[in-house]
């Protein structure tokens, strides 16, 4: 299959199936998390616990307080991806247009310079988590296949960006569908992964946020 | 002699529910709950991450509610959960967590880390995998109504002394009182002081109240052992006794899990909102405080700091009580670092205290309370929760330190104005 | 370019079919040696070899005998003859027909029914072996290839006669080289390109729709002064032509690395001349040379008259989206999404049913535990 096909088909096919997977994964997922249910807290609540879901789920974005100095490099290399990620996907402009083609919707991106330095910090950020994971007796103890193969879902999709926005490597039409299709894979696993943390940190923090605001402690 | 893992994994798929399903989901293996957790700090050795404590509470789930993992669980690629693999978390589950919920306080993704904990050692119980300390303090606490097995006659004779000391008579079972008093078996036992503060505070603030015969006891093995069942027994003894009395208000002593298992456990364990109201004695001192019930005369001129209950505050909620009461008494009072919702446990909540166990790990993590407090230069410690006060004693008699620890209510009674 | 250390005289010389000498085709045509040697500079700069190569190239071409040339039109709309022909500077591209002695051309030649054909039959005889086959338009293998006949016989059947004794093939326009329109979705035809064919003779595929009349002519100066193919890319084209995008080298790629793309043909940014990518542009998958070359004697290509670049030159441009959606734009990416929607819910609902049954079980198992339950 030469170039030009392999780009069609996954600009295509390919990309009809994996969104096809990733809205079938998610939605099965979740449903088959939420539908769980919880019971009612009968305790009487110190204040009614109110909004405070909603804080954690913000508030949590935040280091508590003596955390940042025990995990410095988590938190900081952890902001930076993340940060990078939205950036990167969120206001880089062909995905903007990509985005405004399946939501109607366009905001303002960012100079292709500044998406590019983004990327390459993204990346080295990235590798620096790797580093950690292996390193750290904490996070290699506590990794699985899973893991690794989360990161290098995440990796891939934005390494080909990069290198075919800078035209690097491979053929630009090449690395383009290689691009694409990393990206495809990460829809079509991130239900299936750690990733689908994306979705359920919310529930997450709403969950804890709401039963501690029960009892009047923010956390 | 019943227990079996049948049984065990049963209670498990009971207690599963939404936020657990999504706190599994959500875990990136971010290892930040390890620097929240004493025994991970002190001792360096990541099994005592708390998310990895919770793997055979992880599998289950997989294994019974994902589809993919019940497909795994089918097709042989995921074995399930053992009794070898739950007697191996043993430990874990049991000696290395105070259920002091810090973990809960710093997951990034919002995981409520000891909510998991606290079900998982539903699972571990009735399978057959609690610590011998622990089944011998509910065994004690069913059998003979504490868990140090104390009766009421031990607390008649604590009345007594009182009477003697201050001249004040205990109200035992006084049918309509405003407030019905309990006390954990360790003041009992090791803290009467505590007993005589109360009739002291009271006869000044001029509320009526009471012991009663039936319900003295306020701690719950139930709820540390994670048994539920027996929880409920423990804590429908209470309300049989406050209902019986007609009190307003159940006053939990300075203790911390017994707040959480009557607070708020206990509803959820009867099944139904309670006719009375619950308040830690801290809380109760306070509303006097600002209604101006509660005056007192002189300082104490030692620097004292304050030892924040994980249960009492991070699980509980009352904060600036103790401080506003303390600041009553005390010229020179300091906060530890990693003050209020962010305090180190003393390393012997959730039951961990009555395991023999653990007895060297949680000497081991006392060493972040021992920094803690060697940094605030204190010469007192203050605390409201009598098996804290146990746990810090012993470590600093293990450490070779000397400061005293007190109780905030006896602290205050001290300073009471006498003949008001 | 390895054949650059090759004799060039000795290679010529006999490699040939003899109709007369290049020199004495351009002396009849009264074209003076200043205006070969500018075009045979031309020619040099276009094919990136050395400067000094140009008269080099002048040499061997007056020398050169002119080849054999049979032109087979298939499936085609003579858009590649057309673009050839009627060039607007004749000096250059005209140039070909002095190099070659083109002896069979539908569209060209004079002669007609059987004569026309009886003059390939001749040069397929005498220059056996030696003879170029230029082909344009595409093949059609479906239902035996009926679709498309010359003189009673199939272009399949014509193509496979004519290859045998051809000493090289070049394969004209996007449909001899990749199959083109003919071939886009759903293909009634069946139509191929040449080399899925032919795989026995050297093709050179010289793409576009239509190719740039220029490289055709710097093939064939090629090929006589150097009595071989150029290097080609993994897609048989010359890489002196077709080693770079358009993107590459379009006057316009400062905009899009500053991120400034007309959004609409008339908006701000089309006025300022800013950056197609988002209208459609191909330039960023196309290998080719309109950037530099241009059309028209080099009066401008479809970029800078305002329109983004098809991607005609290569492989499938036809079947590659809308000419008008932006290269990172799916074509119908949420073609299955309802219906992953339904699934995924069911999925999702049908699991819950089981779990709250599981859960419900497991409650109504529950014996009430007491202390005499924990010991084992």
């Amino acid at each position: 299959m030469d170039a030009d096909l392999f780009l069609t088909w996954v600009r295509s096919t390919g990309l009809n199936i994996a969104i096809g997977i990733f809205v079938l994964g998610t939605l099965w997922r979740l449903v088959e998390i939420y539908s769980l249910g919880r019971k009612r807290d009968l305790a009487v609540p110190r204040h009614r616990s109110g909004a405070s879901g909603l804080h954690t789920m913000f508030r949590r974005s935040v280091p508590p307080p003596g955390m940042f100095k025990r995990s410095a490099t988590s938190y900081v290399a952890g902001y930076v991806f993340h940060i990078g990620l939205f950036i990167i996907v969120f206001l880089f402009a062909q995905h903007i247009k990509l985005l405004q083609e399946l939501t109607g919707l366009s905001w303002p991106g960012l100079p292709t310079q500044f998406i590019d330095a983004t990327a390459v910090v993204t990346l080295a950020t990235m590798l620096l988590v790797l580093a950690e994971r292996i390193n750290k007796p904490v996070k290699r103890f506590l990794s699985t296949f899973g893991d690794y193969a989360g990161w290098a879902l995440t990796f891939l999709p934005v390494l080909t960006g990069y290198l075919a926005s800078r035209h690097l490597l491979l053929p630009y039409t090449a690395m383009l569908a290689l691009h694409i299709l990393s990206v495809e894979l990460l829809l079509a696993f991130l239900p299936f992964t750690k990733l689908i943390h994306v979705f359920t940190l919310w529930g997450s923090r709403w969950y804890n946020g709401n039963a501690n605001g029960h009892k009047g402690v923010p956390v | 002699m019943t227990a079996s893992l049948d049984k065990g994994i049963s209670v498990l798929k009971e207690m599963i529910d939404a936020p657990i399903a999504s706190y599994f989901s959500s875990c990136v293996h971010c290892g930040l709950c390890a620097e929240a957790c004493l025994f991970y700090t002190e001792t360096g050795d990541p099994k005592y991450t708390p998310i990895h404590k919770l793997e055979p509470l992880r599998r289950v789930y997989k294994q019974e509610y994902t589809l993919l993992g019940r497909i795994g669980k089918m097709l042989g690629l995921s074995k399930p959960v053992s009794d070898a693999e739950l007697e191996e978390w043993k430990p874990l589950v049991y000696d290395s967590c105070t259920m002091c919920g810090r973990c809960s306080l710093v997951c990034p993704v919002g995981n409520d880390i000891v909510y998991m904990v606290r079900k998982l050692r539903e699972g571990m119980a009735i399978s057959g995998h609690a610590p011998e300390g622990l089944i011998g303090a509910s065994t004690r606490a069913v059998e003979i109504g504490s868990p140090m097995g104390v009766k009421l006659p031990a607390v008649q004779a604590q009345m007594r002394h009182v009477k003697a000391d201050t001249g004040i008579d205990i109200p035992l079972d006084a049918v309509g009182a405003e407030y019905m008093v309990l006390m954990s078996s360790m003041e009992i036992i090791n803290f009467p002081e505590y007993l005589g503060a109360i009739a002291k505070i009271m006869k000044q603030a001029g509320k009526s109240w009471t012991l009663c015969s039936e319900a003295f006891e306020a701690t719950n093995s139930g709820i540390q052992i994670g048994v539920s069942d027996i929880a409920k027994v423990l804590v429908q003894r209470i309300v049989d006794g406050a209902e019986r009395l007609k009190v307003k208000t159940v006053i939990s002593p300075e203790c911390g899990h017994a707040y959480t298992a009557l607070r708020w456990e206990g509803p959820n364990l009867v099944g139904q909102p309670y006719p009375f109201e619950v308040l830690h004695i801290l809380e109760v001192l306070d509303g006097f405080r600002t209604q101006g019930l509660l005056k007192t005369q002189g300082f104490e001129e030692a620097r004292l700091t304050f030892h924040d209950p994980c249960q009492l505050v991070r699980r509980g909620g009352v904060f600036d009580q103790p401080r506003n009461l303390l600041k009553m008494v005390a010229k020179d009072f300091v906060e530890m670092d990693d003050t209020g919702k962010m305090n180190w446990c003393c390393g012997g909540g959730g039951g961990v205290s009555a395991i023999e166990e653990a007895v060297p790990l949680r000497l081991e993590a006392f060493k972040v309370k021992k920094t803690q407090l060697e940094k605030t230069g204190a010469k007192t410690l203050v605390t409201a929760c009598a098996n804290c006060r146990i746990v810090i004693e012993e470590g600093m008699e293990h450490y070779k330190m000397s400061i005293p620890v007190v109780g905030v209510t006896e602290t205050l009674a001290k300073h009471l104005v006498e003949g008001e | 370019m390895n054949d650059h250390d090759a004799p060039i005289h000795e290679k010529n010389s006999h490699e040939f079919p003899i109709h007369e000498t290049l020199g004495d085709s351009l002396a009849q045509q009264g074209i003076s040696r200043r205006a070969f040697l500018k075009f045979c500079t031309a020619m040099a700069s276009l094919m990136a070899l050395p400067p000094g190569t140009a008269t080099a190239i002048a040499e061997a071409l007056v020398k050169a005998k002119r080849p054999s040339v049979i032109w087979l039109s298939f499936q085609e709309c003579t858009g590649c003859t057309e673009s050839l022909t009627r060039s607007y500077s004749p000096t250059l591209e005209n140039m070909i027909f002095n190099m070659i002695s083109l002896d069979y051309h539908h569209t060209l030649q004079a002669a007609s029914g059987y004569g026309a054909e009886k003059s390939r039959e001749d040069a397929m005889k005498n220059f056996f072996g030696k003879y170029l086959l230029v082909v344009d338009g595409s093949i059609p293998m479906n239902n035996g290839g009926v679709y498309s006949t010359i003189a009673g016989r199939t272009n399949l059947d014509l193509l496979h006669e004519v290859a045998k004794g051809a000493a090289a093939i070049i394969a004209v326009g996007t449909c001899a080289s990749f199959g083109g329109i003919p071939n886009a979705k759903p293909n009634p035809t069946g139509a191929v390109a040449v080399s899925d064919i032919i795989k026995d003779k050297p093709i050179i595929n010289i793409s576009g729709c239509p190719p740039i009349p220029a490289v055709i002519t710097g093939v064939l100066a090629h090929y006589l002064t150097f009595g071989g193919l150029p290097e080609l890319d993994d897609l048989g084209r010359p890489k002196s032509f077709y080693g770079e995008t358009i993107h590459d080298r379009c006057y316009r790629r400062p905009f899009y690395d500053q991120g400034k793309f007309a959004k609409t043909f008339d908006d701000e940014g089309a006025r300022n001349g800013w950056c197609l990518f988002e209208l459609g542009c191909k330039g960023p998958v196309t290998h080719n040379a309109c950037a530099t070359t241009k059309w028209n004697g080099g009066t401008s290509f479809p970029i800078e008259s305002g329109h983004g670049c098809l991607g005609c030159s290569e492989p499938h441009f036809w079947d590659a989206g809308s000419f008008y959606s932006a290269l990172s734009m799916p074509a119908s990416p949420l073609k299955y999404v309802a219906g992953a929607a339904v699934a995924g819910a069911a999925a999702g609902v049908a699991v819950s049913i089981g779990n709250r049954i599981k859960k419900g079980t497991a409650k109504s198992a529950h014996q009430k535990a007491t202390i005499e339950d924990l010991e084992k």
